[in-house]
């Protein structure tokens, strides 16, 4: 009964979501507050239905209801209860109900938190969430329904991949949804801005909100994905440039720009039309990710069991609203008035390099990920484009946006002060050039390229400081002055140094762990010895253990370095018996912010004398690449608490009008 | 799910290219070989070089790459080889032909058309601190007015 009142609720969000594009439209046209106010109601009240459908079906996931068919084919009962909860977005289906779960949540949020927004304006931001909310829902009831049942009604299930069973995996796809579903609201705030016809100082400062939001969700949500390719795939790697990173990663890109650009429309009125286009851009590539993934356009490592019949709907979907969008654009935006002028030296400038920069390195990503089907579709040959593409295009863009990030902040709006700011940042070039020299010189074997990124890294990081220092007048007034600076600094100026930080010291482990990686395999008897860098690891024990749904073989290892132990791994080699596959279990010491990663093969030799292939890589500094980007999305959620974009900006807007 | 992993061969995908029972004994070609690994796409697996995959054919593209550059090829002769053997979809890296050339030059361009309407931009107008001619000649006039 339950999984039919889901699939009740699941059609009457459908039906509420409708309503909430027709009542706030119409309330919108007619200048009625009753139907705005209904069209909110509305919202809320698809939100309540999704997330009615959404628990109904984790209920399923939980109890192991087996005629469901979505339940039957990615579950087990002898899965652990986590698992199974994760298992309710695990699917295709699954997954495109959190989908909607999330917009229309983003959709409530809006009706129920936005109060300083003008009645007008948050009527069609309400109206546009609607349309995103029946075009998904409808997709989700009628293309992909998780509430199918079966007439045979089987005893097990089929299990999740085992390699999907996995804490880190089992909250990424929520953090990821949340981030992509949350620039949907960024793009509803684009369509009513310009249907309005205005955008200002004071609509940027609105959107600056989601986009913070969306942009932190949507950086751990990336960061939980590489962390967890890190540890389960078992060969150390993080980032593939894989089509599905790929898709996750251009609306971070995008949302970036965004982010930036904003700032430029807030502060300085300059860029509106640009701050608009990135609004529609940053969703748009947000479906075009969804698109891809489901439709086996793309061959992947992470794509979904798909089916092409869905994919060409999901690219109508993304035809028709990124189309609309972008139409309403073309024809609203000449309108919009010329913003602030700027000097080219000026911290404008320095954010629409910024923004030059990141557009470029998304065309480069968006390029180089269809870049095979575009050929392939025009002259029939079949060419691949991987990493290797990816490090001699994207890499020099992004390395030319680090160097140039710390001068923006130092620079004054409308005209800087070129020399001023080089005087600030000599200390910083000097530091991380002497960083980049010394690790030239001192780590062997020696490495340009990752010396050069550790310069970079060391350059954002100290750059960032100076300009903290600067802010705070450290070394230049009294302490005391310093410390009223410090905690009269706005949150959002926090926030920036912190994002700013937490890049660099992304980069900081990103360099390390590509340059300085150490690698070792070898086939090791009982009680043999394996060299990774200054380790030594020793097979004590191969061991079989029987856990929750599987059976393992479990090695036992000691490291030792200079004559004292270190840690003791134990990897292990997995069986699971449901799905028939075998998994590894890769076990990592982390020693100071730097990994021993060690995985346990398959077993040779003969069968009463075992040797097992083991493999072991001494991975520097590679915590930084995950602390990195959660010191980045802190420094997003601390911009989020400025109140100065909770209050004032709409109270001063509306009293203005 | 983002990341589903569909396929099997991702599941023995363990740095596969480090076994030590296919090592060239000679430490500077082995490490060549590897290089040219991590620019080969396993042809039957989803994305993957050979350098990471466990499947089957790409232990038999590493035996060859290792065995060519035993008999002393050179990086890019091996490179030329796969490619007549399996086509251009082989190499990780496209390489820089006319076919490809939106691809390896759209980044520049998009860097290019980006600083051009900047410095159109800023160009266009003037500069917010400047005055005009005529505001300059105004100013001129009222302080000589003030002066006399």
């Amino acid at each position: 009964m339950m999984i039919e009142f889901s699939a009740f609720a699941l059609v009457l969000a459908l039906c509420l979501s409708f309503a909430q594009f027709g009542l706030s439209g119409l309330g919108r046209w007619k200048r009625s507050l009753t139907l705005i106010g209904a069209g909110e109601g509305a919202a809320l009240g698809a939100f309540v239905a999704v997330a009615v459908a959404f628990a109904g079906l984790m209920h399923a996931f939980i109890v192991s209801d087996f005629s469901v068919m979505n339940v039957a084919a990615n579950s087990h009962t002898e899965k652990p209860l986590l698992y199974k909860i994760a298992g309710t977005w695990g699917s295709h289906e699954g997954s495109m109900l959190l989908w909607c779960l999330a917009l229309t949540g983003f959709g409530a949020a809006i009706a129920g938190l936005g109060r300083d927004l003008p009645r007008g304006l948050k009527a069609l931001v309400v109206m546009t969430q609607g349309i995103l909310g029946s075009v998904f829902l409808a997709y989700t009831v009628f293309a992909s329904n998780p509430f199918l049942r079966l007439t045979e009604i089987p005893v097990e299930g089929r299990s999740l991949n085992p390699l999907l069973q996995d804490p880190a995996l089992a909250i990424h796809p929520p953090f990821l949804y949340a981030g992509y579903v949350g620039l949907s609201v960024v793009f509803s705030f684009a369509v009513a801005a310009l249907i309005e016809g205005r955008v200002d100082a004071a609509w940027a400062r609105w959107v600056r909100p989601w986009t913070l939001a969306a942009w932190s969700l949507l950086t751990i949500g990336i960061m939980l994905g590489a962390f967890w390719a890190y540890y389960e795939l078992g060969w150390g790697g993080w980032w593939f440039w894989d089509p599905v990173e790929n898709a996750s990663f251009m609306p971070w890109l995008v949302a970036s720009a965004l982010l930036h650009s904003a700032i430029v429309t807030e502060k300085r009125a300059a860029l509106p039309g640009w701050t608009v286009f990135l609004a529609l851009a940053a969703f748009t590539f947000s479906m075009l990710g969804a698109f891809l993934v489901r439709s086996g356009v793309l061959t992947s490592v992470h794509a979904f069991a798909v089916d092409p019949k869905r994919g060409v709907l999901l690219l109508a979907i993304l035809g028709l609203t990124a189309g609309s969008g972008f139409a309403l654009f073309a024809w609203r935006a000449p309108r919009l008035a010329p913003g602030g002028l700027f000097a080219p030296i000026s911290r404008e400038s320095a954010l629409v390099l910024n923004n030059i920069l990141l557009a470029a390195a998304t065309v480069t990503v968006l390029l180089g990920t269809l870049y095979p089907l575009i050929r392939e579709a025009m002259t029939g040959d079949a060419i691949s484009v991987g990493p290797p593409y990816f490090n001699l295009t994207f890499l020099p863009l992004m390395g030319a946006l680090l160097i140039l990030l710390p001068a923006g902040p130092l620079l004054a709006w409308k005209r800087g002060d070129a020399i001023g700011v080089g005087q600030r940042l000599m200390l910083a070039a000097g530091i991380s050039m002497a960083c980049g020299v010394l690790a030239l010189i001192l780590i062997s074997p020696r490495k340009g390229i990752a010396s050069a990124g550790l310069a970079v890294a060391a350059w954002l990081i100290t750059g960032t400081l100076s300009e903290l220092v600067t802010r705070v007048r450290l070394f230049r007034g009294s302490v005391a002055e310093s410390w009223r600076r410090i905690l009269a600094a706005p949150m959002g100026s926090w926030g920036m140094t912190l994002a700013h930080l937490g890049l660099g010291i992304f980069v900081l482990g990103a360099c390390f762990e590509t340059g300085w990686k150490v690698e070792a395999a070898e086939t090791l008897a009982l009680g043999q010895q394996l060299r990774v860098g200054a380790y030594e690891l020793t097979l004590n024990k191969v061991e079989t253990v029987e856990g929750a749904n599987f059976d393992a073989d479990r090695a036992s290892l000691t490291a030792v370095r200079s004559g004292r132990v270190v840690c003791t791994p134990q990897p292990e080699r997995r069986f699971y018996p449901a799905g028939r596959q075998t998994t590894s279990e890769v076990a990592i010491c982390t020693i100071g912010l730097s990994h021993l990663y060690v995985v346990m093969g398959e077993r040779r030799g003969t069968a009463d004398a075992g040797v097992w292939l083991v493999r072991a890589y001494w991975n520097p500094l590679a915590l930084l690449i995950f602390i990195g980007p959660l010191i980045m999305a802190l420094g997003g959620l601390v911009s989020l608490s400025d109140r100065r974009l909770r209050l004032a900006a709409g109270r001063r807007a509306g009293a203005a009008k | 799910m983002r990341r589903l992993l569909a396929i099997v061969g991702a599941l023995f995908c363990l740095a596969a290219a480090a076994d030590p029972a296919d090592r060239l004994p000679d430490p500077a070609q082995e490490a060549r070989a590897r290089a040219i690994f991590r620019e080969v796409r396993c042809l039957v697996c989803q994305n993957e070089s050979i350098d990471d995959s466990q499947a089957d054919l790409a232990s038999d593209l590493r035996l060859l790459v290792r065995d060519q550059i035993r008999s002393g090829k050179s990086d890019a002769s091996v490179r030329s080889y796969l490619v007549s053997r399996y086509g251009e979809f082989v190499l990780l890296k496209p390489s820089f032909s006319v076919g490809n050339s939106l691809l390896w030059t759209a980044p520049f361009l998009v860097l290019g058309l980006g600083g051009f309407l900047l410095a159109r931009n800023l160009k266009a107008r003037p500069d917010p601190e400047d005055l005009s001619p005529e505001e300059l000649a105004r100013l001129s006039r009222l302080s000589d007015v003030r002066d006399s």
